[in-house]
């Protein structure tokens, strides 16, 4: 990890209370840090916690047990500071494009003849000029998600939270997004934090990879995923096949166990 | 063109009311033709009868009904994001919607009088739990993720609550809404009927007291076309608001 962590998750445990039925332990005594500008993706089974930990990053779930902080201050709530973006987009679906993208910076007290600027630029560099009026409901699944991207994006959060953003794209559209995050992420440089559960993908995208256990959610092993990833023809290299066997063997064993806590 | 068709159907009843009276195949009495409904509609523009009860009429309807929307509106979304409100105000909604409200129609008179007062009163309770309810289920059904974005985003509770939980309650909310506007006609005529002395319930009364019949039915179709007309407009208004739904 370059530099000094700019998040650090300590110990941290959670119980997942269902609204009928038993408590379970989601997390159990998680420990991470990431420093400023790193993109690490958490990747395990369904179930593994790591939705639940990227709450608790963002605030949007109380820290009960252990510390979350960024930049050496304790995480007690949501903040401008995290920006989010979620599998299901998450839109305001009564605001249009633009409308979404303004939403924040209208939150951030930005002048109105700023932020009008500000929504443009972003809506080109996620190449969606000449849809700022259109509503979410009018959108296809990849450019909605452009447009939550851009929505996050544009109040300049210094960390990105992203919820297996992608899980929700069929193939082609997952792939060429991908290509996308990676442009605009080197564009506009940030700590990301990526939930996913696609191994490719998160060797791709992450300098780290933290491959998480079945329930509790534990961190497993933490793997260096580092490749120059402007190459067109990574994903054919021999180091970036074995490195994905690699994780790919990790997570299997996790994914089994996690199948089979389901059978007697 | 398409609307014309689509109300020919109304167009046959008038024609064979007409005929059925003008034959005399039921009593006159029973049903008068229908133009004679019309003169009669006419005569009561001119001398100014049914305007000055429409306008009493009217403005019980709007008042009650606009008290019902703001503080049903209200109530229900505190209903749904402040647990103390709903444990408070739940078992009173639940054992006061069905109880029907015409049965307070006296009650109101008791407390305020033969006047406005007790008819806007009736209107607002009536019409107010619809209302609540809507905007209550519409609230608890905001999604979680866009609550999360707001505040992420920098909204405070009381903006996200403005800016997520009203609009996503609003679809429920409208419904509750467009069931109050309907109820507000019945309690409307019915509260006028029993005891006003102004008002379409109270012409349509002693119209037919006095065996005005052509006139009677003049009133009554007045009121069933101002409530078909006020449900059209909810409607054109709604589908104004949700142009983002498609």
């Amino acid at each position: 990890m370059p530099g000094p962590a700019q998040i650090i998750v300590d110990s941290v445990s959670h119980m997942y209370r269902p609204p009928r039925g038993r408590e379970v332990l989601a997390l159990d005594q998680v420990s991470l840090e990431v420093g400023n500008r790193e993109f690490v993706a958490l990747l395990g089974p369904s179930g593994c916690g790591k939705s639940t930990l990227l709450y608790l990053i963002g605030g949007f779930l109380p820290v009960e047990k252990g510390l979350i902080s960024v930049d050496g201050a304790p995480v007690t709530g949501p903040g401008p500071d995290r920006g989010i973006v979620f599998q299901h987009f998450a839109l305001f679906p009564w605001k249009t494009v633009r409308g979404n993208i303004l939403y924040g910076l209208e939150r951030q007290g930005m002048a109105k003849d700023e932020r009008e600027k500000r929504a443009m630029d972003f809506i080109h560099l996620v190449g969606l000029s000449g849809f700022e009026d259109s509503y979410p409901s009018q959108l296809s699944g990849g450019m909605k998600q452009r447009t939550a991207i851009a929505r996050t994006l544009a109040f300049d959060p210094k960390i990105l939270l992203m919820d297996e953003p992608f899980g929700a794209l069929d193939a082609q559209t997952r792939g060429l997004m991908q290509a996308e995050l990676l442009r605009i992420w080197q564009m506009t440089p940030k700590t990301v934090i990526f939930v996913t559960h696609d191994v490719q993908e998160a060797v791709y995208l992450a300098d780290r990879v933290a491959v998480m256990s079945a329930r509790p959610g534990r961190i497993k092993t933490i793997v260096d995923t580092k490749f120059d990833k402007n190459d067109p023809n990574l994903f054919k290299t021999k180091a970036f096949g074995e490195k994905v066997d690699e994780i790919w063997n990790l997570v299997r064993d996790e994914a089994i166990k996690a199948q089979g806590t389901r059978v007697p | 063109m398409k609307t014309l068709i689509r109300y020919t159907p109304l167009l046959l009843i008038a024609i064979a009311w007409e005929l059925v009276a003008r034959f005399e195949l039921v009593s006159t009495t029973a049903l008068p033709p229908l133009s004679d409904v019309i003169r009669a509609w006419i005569d009561m523009i001119k001398d100014g009868e049914l305007i000055t009860n429409g306008a009493a009429s009217m403005y019980r309807g709007m008042a009650g009904l606009g008290l019902a929307i703001i503080v049903g509106a209200i109530l229900g979304i505190a209903m749904a994001w402040w647990k103390p409100v709903n444990v408070l105000l739940a078992p009173i909604v639940e054992v006061f919607y069905p109880l029907p409200k015409s049965a307070l129609i006296p009650v109101t008179v008791i407390w305020l009088g033969f006047g406005d007062g007790s008819k806007i009163l009736l209107i607002f309770l009536g019409c107010m739990l619809p209302v609540t309810i809507g905007a209550f289920n519409g609230a608890r059904s905001s999604e979680q993720v866009l609550v999360w974005s707001a505040r992420s985003m920098g909204a405070n509770k009381l903006r996200m609550l403005w800016d997520v939980v009203v609009p996503s309650a609003m679809p429920e909310m409208l419904n509750g809404i467009r069931t109050a506007l309907a109820l507000s006609f019945i309690l409307l005529v019915s509260a006028e009927l029993i005891v006003a002395q102004q008002g379409f319930g109270h012409l349509i009364g002693s119209l037919g007291a006095n065996g005005s019949y052509d006139a009677m039915y003049a009133v009554v179709l007045t009121v069933a076309f101002l409530g078909f007309a006020a449900d059209r407009l909810y409607l054109l208004i709604t589908r104004w608001t949700f142009a983002w739904r498609m």
